[in-house]
């Protein structure tokens, strides 16, 4: 077979608690969890205060601003920006503090079977 | 033009038919090609469950919007700004926040510790054989409840198209899509559906673009005159104003938020979208596709927001609501009254090409589910070959087939989009506790797992079962019995709470603690994606 995502090979004789325990690791996921957590409370508080604003305060949001678009129709969009704001943000932050250091442990852990980049060096995307 | 609502003579349409149909045709004969070239190399589970693992990023994220944008994004949405204005509008940004969960806290660890499904990752550190049942009967409960919804859309859709308004017609057609869509799956596996969902995923989003800009271009892109014709044709101001729908009681307001809360945590626990994050070869090209799919499934929703204003302002709400197929037909009515029969045809064969792909997409999930957690895992205890466990998954494809053709006669008539939603708040009941307290809560524990699984699902089930939905209201399921019980139409302000809630519970008394080892296994593999980033090799 020797087509699963797993490859035991590499992975039997590794000590994970030991990779678990280093200083490197528990950094990462200190990066890992700093960002997503607050991220991910900050999104959903957002997205329930607007959908609590179209339940609870509709006179509110039916609030004319620019001709016919209301503060609803105005919130509503900014929901998208926001989502678009954070995916992007994400992007950048894993790029530049995550996936070095992620690439890294991973090396140590299979030799040097990765580019700088965290790629594959060999038989990769066909 | 404005304030004018131009006759959109649906008796018309019926002399259309077979430029539709033809245009349907073509589609399909198209992707029956690509779908065979794609499955000469399918010969390892590997291919036929996770392509090979051969897809970039983008590729990937296209089929994931693909996957997404389904029947209720383009019928069902749109019909329901159409009808029910802003609080249509609800479901666009609900669908869209909610990949911020997938992104943030699941594609990319979920990548890095599965293989093919979503109980490899809920079992990875847990007891293999409970938690694998429970992952694959909710899996399979999810993709029925998707598959209802999209069975429901293929029939409203035909009925329009062909005119047909009897039950026993609109039957038939279902009949036949499901068989089609059985063809797909058994002959393309994983790679032949993604190359329909990329397809797919482009003509839809293009389609749904060039009616976007149509549509503006009749107000002289200005939203503000856009909204104000939609006004103008419902005589009604509140079609811009949150509460038209849900805003008639307490009950009513209780469950917009119900709906809000399931379409928030309903898509990263999605086992058919969560699937797709196999077939790239790494988490970062899971990353990249997830990012792709928020962007292409953004502009979306955004034109959807124009379409369905769009509609109500052009068609109007009395004619949808009248025509074959009512609330769903809003996109194709407008189609029509935009670009006569030429659009109509050619949005209409979109439209279904995206029921098509979106249940092909949704069955081979199930059958992966099936075959791999439940006959490969369970049943033969390990010891059944690759060539088995696919042939398995392909008898499983038929007879989920078989289910889905028979449910969605049923389902024939609902919004497309509400139920949809049901799919996401048994999916966010069932999954999301589970998926979340395994990557993220080192002393969650098997009991944990099982009791969060089993009574989030079971609660969402259950409480959709006594809910408005399936009986004592006008557009029920069943209408002659009321045994309405539960009060509110979506089940997930109730469920899904419960589910977080048992999960701990479960974890907290359960006497027997996980293997510390295993824990540290899956932590560090789910953030370095050691072992997982290496490519297939055959």
């Amino acid at each position: 077979m020797g087509n699963d995502a797993q490859t035991p090979d590499t992975a039997e004789s590794v000590d994970f608690k030991e990779v678990q325990s280093t200083e490197r690791f528990q950094e990462l996921r200190k990066r890992h969890r700093s960002f997503v957590f607050p991220m991910a409370i900050a999104f959903l508080l957002w997205y329930f205060a607007y959908v609590l604003l179209a339940d609870y305060a509709v006179g509110f949001m039916s609030t004319k601003v620019w001709g016919n678009i209301n503060i609803g129709l105005i919130l509503g969009l900014l929901q998208f920006v926001s989502t678009f704001a954070i995916t992007g943000w994400y992007v950048s932050y894993s790029n530049r503090k995550l996936d070095p250091i992620a690439a890294e442990i991973r090396q140590g852990i299979e030799g040097h079977e990765f580019d700088k980049a965290g790629n594959p060096v060999s038989g990769a995307v066909k | 033009m404005i304030g004018i609502p131009s006759a959109v003579n649906v008796a018309a349409l019926k002399d259309t038919t077979l430029l539709n149909m033809a245009i349907f045709g073509l589609f399909v004969a198209v992707t029956m090609v690509i779908v065979f070239r794609a499955s000469r190399n399918n010969k390892t589970a590997a291919d036929y469950y996770a392509a090979g693992r051969s897809f970039s990023g983008s590729q990937n994220g296209t089929a994931i919007a693909g996957d997404y944008l389904s029947a209720a994004s383009f019928l069902g949405i749109t019909g329901a700004i159409a009808i029910n204005g802003y609080d249509g509008f609800m479901y666009s940004i609900g669908f869209l926040v909610a990949w911020l969960v997938a992104l943030l806290l699941v594609a990319e660890l979920l990548r890095n510790t599965g293989k093919f499904t979503m109980a490899d990752v809920l079992s990875f550190r847990l007891k293999q054989r409970p938690v694998r049942i429970a992952a694959a009967i909710s899996t399979l409960a999810v993709c029925f409840f998707y598959l209802l919804a999209q069975m429901a859309g293929a029939g409203s859709l035909i009925s329009l198209l062909l005119g047909i308004s009897d039950w026993g017609g609109q039957a038939l057609v279902i009949i036949v899509v499901g068989a089609l869509m059985i063809m797909y799956v058994l002959i393309g596996g994983m790679k032949g559906t993604t190359w329909v969902q990329i397809i797919k995923a482009i003509l839809l989003i293009a389609g749904a673009g060039v009616m976007t800009l149509w549509v503006l271009s009749i107000y002289g892109f200005n939203l503000s005159n856009l909204l104000g014709a939609a006004v103008e044709t419902a005589n009604n101001p509140n079609v811009l104003n949150p509460g038209l729908q849900y805003g008639k009681s307490e009950t009513s307001k209780l469950d917009f938020m119900s709906l809000g809360l399931a379409l928030v945590l309903g898509t990263a626990a999605l086992p058919h979208v969560l699937m797709r994050f196999y077939t790239v070869p790494t988490a970062k090209e899971a990353r990249k596709s997830v990012v792709w799919s928020i962007w292409l499934i953004g502009l979306f929703y955004l034109f959807t927001l124009v379409l369905g204003y769009g509609a109500a302002a052009l068609v109007g709400a009395d004619t949808i609501k009248s025509a074959p197929g009512g609330v769903n037909s809003a996109a194709p009515l407008l189609a029509f009254h935009l670009g006569g029969p030429l659009l109509l045809g050619f949005i209409s064969a979109v439209a279904f090409a995206t029921i098509l792909a979106v249940v092909a997409g949704l069955t081979i999930t199930a059958a992966a589910s099936f075959a791999h957690d439940i006959y490969a895992s369970v049943i033969s205890k390990g010891k059944a070959d690759a060539d088995t466990e696919v042939k398995v998954a392909r008898r499983t494809v038929v007879v989920i087939g078989v289910m889905a053709i028979v449910g969605g006669i049923f389902a024939n008539g609902q919004n497309v989009a509400f139920l949809v939603a049901l799919a996401f708040a048994v999916a966010a009941s069932a999954n999301l506790p589970t998926i979340l307290y395994s990557l993220f809560w080192r002393k969650f524990t098997t009991q944990g797992a099982v009791w969060s699984m089993y009574g989030g699902l079971g609660s969402a089930i259950i409480l959709i079962i006594f809910s408005p939905v399936v009986s004592g209201g006008a557009t029920s399921m069943i209408k002659d019995a009321n045994f309405a019980i539960f009060p509110l139409s979506n089940p997930g302000i109730v469920s899904i709470p419960l589910a977080f809630f048992l999960g701990w519970l479960g974890t907290v008394l359960d006497k027997q603690r996980e293997d510390t080892t295993k824990q540290a296994e899956m932590e560090v593999r789910s953030l370095t994606g050691v072992g997982a980033e290496k490519a297939t090799n055959h």
